[in-house]
């Protein structure tokens, strides 16, 4: 009979003990960990602090459109606020949540790995991060008010002439030091899963989570520096005399849009990819059966890494200075592989035995809400028809159509890895209300925007004229965004009345992947032993040792007999 | 090693193959330059990866048959709490706010990064704390 | 030492027929009803949202979006019907462990081939559309649209008229129906966005660079403009309106507005104008070539 279970694997460095160690309390512990699970929790909060911060923004942004000539805010305050309201969630929420605050936790636990392979760039990782959020946001407190120039800060509007004052340059500053915090994760996301996997968990028995995470960091180390030039040099436009974007000097504009672009594309997907393997996560437990198409979603995930380099012009479709059919076929084709993902997970739910967690609803939700901005998403590749969307509401609808789906499966994740990182479960009642309010808000407040763009309202604009049925249309958009802020309430409520509540043990979910296998939360230094490991579900192949494999020929991964007990 | 080789050198081939095309079909400078970069930035860890994966033994994380025993022993160094990059991350954050409120920034911000730097290295020559 | 994996016979109800063609009957009749109401309601395609327009380029942009809107309709609830049955017909009933299915490799090559011969279609369409809209013929009317913060300048070559105006004055071109006009637009400060809804049509007015487009209105009429790309503080009220008339009425308005300085559009309120909101600052510039 073959050993299932092998002796502890040791993973210390040059000391010996392997028990936990009197280091330092209190905030000094804080400030000096280096363990993946530490900083990731800290990401998390500071994520969902962020979250709420940017969801505020949008609060007012929506409060001041349900009427037209509204006077809740400034023209000038309600430019600093869908500024503000987009870095905010773009920079400083959804990517540090995705590849700072889950990948960080859970990508070591899935491999095996007892930490990140630089524990100390990690920390600094966070503290960039921390640091480059509260310059972005202190703009709001010196002259000027904060950057106003949107999100994307287009030249010459972010030149000085055009937008003096501390505030730009802080935006600047913030995203100089979140940009390093990127670049150093994606580094150690690399370095970890070429180099810290346990024995046995090849390339291709990782999850798909891990996958796309890989594919993640290696978007970010190809962008996140294009970008970080990009801004040094739209500082120095501001304050060192240089002439890159401004035509005076015989510099071009429109390369501004180029080099921000090049980054923004791939980083919607550097965005997208760890949503996206968190709902392959979710969807294969709560259907009890493996991932439909592994090596296809693996396919999949680089092809859409791929193809986003080559895209980023479809956000420039009006300059009328791109080669528009490059652009246009290759971002048409980018819907393929997503499409992909969508069948591969509908194929993983089919003839499975579904059951309706919170986690597991979010993930549904997902579906729903990403197939509606994906199918708009495609409407927007065909220049003719981005010619009469662009920069309208339909825009704006769409891709909030896309990051909402993505916020759907951060609360999947929050309910599904939360018990694993904190050893509690969160009330699965409150959490069916915040799936509810979270899910028909979405559609209540983007259905009307797409109906708001097509009838010609254009977006950025603070007020708007009394044209028939714009009125109404923002009004149950705004009904939509309180309902989605009720669901955070809710989530807030959540926490605080499951706090230390639910005790969670190994694996509430009969999870499939080599987080479950260890306790909740994991040790220092994540396992105290470890499964063998034949295919990509070893805590599943564990616990029920005559489920591994189906009818239809043999696993890729998994060429040799599971020996059982 | 090989799975990480491929992976890289066939999205830097991709990118090749991209870049060329832009650049003859497209005309533009700045995204043909950027292709272009992104095509070297997997071609060089890529080819590193593959000259190795035909030079190295098979690790235990590359055989699908591998045991855990096979994997006992030190994984990797794992430096315990270190006070370094919350100082190097300081000293960032005083750099960049040189950027905006005066060069005098760089005095504290210069000065906490050379700290860390220095530290962080003789911490980790030393052995790191656990 | 073998595999072991669990096949279970599909369930018999107690007439006979397995629950799989119960299903597969259910489905057919549910499937009947919209596909006959659809057959009923006649042959007219639906707007999807957007509307023909006013000129031959925005028609065609029209037919390409109900072509797509086509396409995504059926897509779309495919998908949804799919991810439904799913969700209602494969819920969890017991505790047993269903069938570990992890591939099929025809199933997945079908859904690979079949996307993307249905995007090379689009892509085809598109650039069906696409070669109309950026061509440029020979056209009567040129305007030299200059945008600026905040408003609009429209300079008519050959012609001795120009027309400006800062965000609520709302500058009005006026052009001839059924004619080529051509636009040359640019920008004097930082970039603005030039849309008319009823062309379905919007281009970037960027600085150092002349974009040229060509159009032919073929209805008359008044058609809202309005800046689209954020440009400053009063982006939101940088309005301007089209207006197609007829070619004697074309001719009249450029005889009598024929001068050596600039026409300014009128003081008073106009159909777009947001009351409350006008900017008490004058605009940074008006608009110097």
């Amino acid at each position: 009979m073959t050993d299932v279970l092998d002796p502890p694997v040791t993973s210390e460095p040059r000391d010996h003990a392997h028990e936990e160690h009197h280091g330092p309390t209190g905030i000094l512990k804080w400030i000096t960990t280096t363990d993946h699970k530490v900083i990731g929790l800290s990401y998390t909060v500071t994520a969902v602090i962020m979250m709420v911060i940017g969801g505020a923004f949008a609060e007012i942004i929506r409060a001041q459109l349900a009427s037209p000539n509204n006077t809740l805010v400034s023209l000038a305050q309600y430019n600093e606020l869908f500024t503000m309201h987009g870095s905010v969630m773009i920079y400083l929420f959804a990517g540090p949540f995705a590849f700072g605050a889950l990948a960080n936790i859970i990508v070591p636990i899935q491999i095996g790995a007892p930490d990140m392979a630089f524990p100390r760039l990690n920390a600094l990782s966070y503290w960039l991060y921390l640091t480059g959020s509260i310059t972005m946001l202190s703009g709001f407190f010196v002259a000027g008010g904060a950057a106003n120039f949107g999100w994307v800060a287009y030249a010459p509007l972010s030149n000085s002439i055009n937008t003096p004052g501390a505030g730009a340059d802080l935006w600047i500053g913030g995203l100089l030091l979140t940009g390093f915090s990127a670049i150093f994760t994606g580094v150690n996301l690399c370095a970890t899963i070429f180099y810290l996997r346990a024995p046995g968990m090849t390339m291709f028995r990782m999850p798909i989570f891990t996958w796309n995470m890989l594919v993640t960091a290696i978007l970010i180390l190809l962008a996140f520096p294009v970008l970080t030039a990009g801004l040094i040099m739209l500082y120095c436009d501001r304050h060192f005399g240089t002439h890159i974007f401004s035509v005076q000097g015989g510099g071009v504009p429109v390369l501004w849009q180029h080099i921000f672009w090049f980054w923004g594309h791939p980083e919607v997907y550097i965005l997208a990819l760890p949503f996206f393997g968190i709902i392959t996560e979710i969807i294969p437990v709560f259907s009890r059966k493996p991932v439909f198409g592994y090596k296809g979603m693996v396919f999949a995930t680089m092809t859409i890494g791929a193809l986003s380099l080559g895209v980023w012009a479809h956000h420039m479709f009006t300059t009328g200075v791109v080669l528009l059919p490059f652009f246009s076929l290759m971002s048409f084709l980018i819907a393929v592989p997503t499409g992909i993902k969508m069948f591969n997970w509908i194929g993983t739910m089919w003839r499975g035995e579904i059951w309706f967690s919170t986690a597991m609803l979010m993930a549904i939700g997902f579906l729903f809400t990403f197939l509606v901005g994906g199918i708009t998403g495609i409407y927007l590749a065909s220049p003719p028809l981005d010619f009469f969307t662009h920069d309208t509401y339909f825009v704006v609808a769409h891709f909030h159509s896309i990051v909402m789906a993505l916020v759907l499966g951060a609360m999947g994740g929050l309910y599904y890895w939360g018990p694993k990182i904190t050893g509690y479960l969160l009330n699965e009642t409150i959490g069916k209300v915040q799936f509810w309010f979270l899910f028909i808000g979405i559609q209540v407040f983007t259905l009307p925007d797409y109906l708001l763009g097509l009838r010609g309202m254009p977006r950025r604009v603070g007020v708007y004229p009394l044209h028939p049925s714009w009125q109404s249309l923002n009004q149950l958009s705004t009904v939509g965004a309180i309902m989605i802020g009720i669901s955070t309430i809710a989530f807030m409520v959540n926490i605080v009345y499951s706090w230390k509540k639910y005790p969670a043990g190994d694996n509430p979910w009969d999870g499939h992947t080599l987080e479950w296998f260890t306790t909740s939360p994991p040790p220092h230094h994540n396992f105290y032993r470890l499964p063998q490991i034949r295919s990509e579900r070893p805590t599943w192949d564990y616990n029920h040792p005559g489920h591994t494999a189906a009818e239809h020929g043999h696993h890729p991964s998994n060429d040799e007999e599971v020996p059982v007990a | 090693m090989k799975v990480e080789a491929r992976i890289l050198l066939s999205l830097g081939s991709f990118f090749g193959l991209m870049a060329a095309l832009y650049w003859f079909w497209g005309h533009e400078n700045a995204g043909g330059v950027m292709i272009f970069a992104a095509m070297l930035l997997c071609f060089v860890p890529g080819s590193y990866y593959y000259w190795w994966s035909r030079r190295m033994r098979a690790r235990p994380e590359d055989d699908p048959n591998a045991t855990q025993a096979q994997g006992a022993g030190v994984v990797g160094a794992f430096p315990g709490t270190s006070i370094w990059p919350f100082t190097l991350g300081m000293g960032a954050f005083f750099v960049v706010l040189a950027l905006v409120f005066g060069i005098w920034f760089l005095v504290p911000g210069l000065g906490l990064v050379a700290w860390a730097l220095f530290g962080g290295t003789a911490e980790g020559r030393r052995g790191g704390t656990r | 030492m073998s595999k072991v994996f669990s096949v279970e016979p599909p369930a018999l109800s107690p007439q006979g027929v397995s629950n799989r063609t119960r299903r597969w009957r259910r489905v057919r009749r549910i499937v009947a009803l919209p596909i006959a109401a659809l057959a009923l309601a006649g042959c007219t395609v639906p707007t999807f949202g957007a509307s023909p327009g006013a000129t031959t380029s925005s028609q065609s942009a029209y037919h390409l979006w109900q072509a797509f809107s086509i396409g995504a309709a059926i897509i779309g609830t495919l998908v949804v019907v799919l991810i439904l049955w799913a969700v209602i017909f494969h819920r969890r009933t017991s505790d047993r462990i269903p069938k570990q299915v992890q591939y099929h490799i025809p199933l997945e090559m079908t859904y690979i081939i079949i996307p993307i011969v249905i995007v090379l279609g689009l892509f085809a369409a598109t650039l069906v559309v696409e070669n109309k809209e950026v061509a440029n013929p020979k056209t009567s009317v040129t305007i030299d649209v200059n945008a600026f913060q905040w408003g609009w300048k429209f300079t008519y070559l050959g012609e001795n008229v120009v027309v400006v105006g800062q965000t609520t004055q709302d500058p009005e071109m006026v052009i001839p129906v059924n004619e080529n006009v051509h636009i040359n637009l640019t920008s004097s400060d930082v970039v603005h966005g030039f849309y008319v809804h009823a062309f379905n049509f919007s281009r970037y007015a960027l600085p150092g660079v002349l974009n040229e487009f060509t159009f032919r209105a073929v209805n008359t009429g008044t058609f809202n403009g309005q800046c689209t790309q954020l440009c400053g503080l009063y982006h939101s009220l940088m309005f301007f309106r089209v207006k197609v008339v007829s070619q004697s009425e074309y001719t009249t308005w450029l005889a009598t507005n024929a001068s050596a300085g600039a026409v300014r559009t009128s003081q008073t309120a106009t159909n777009q104008q947001t009351s409350s909101i006008v900017p008490t600052k004058p605009a940074k510039s008006e608009g110097n070539n």
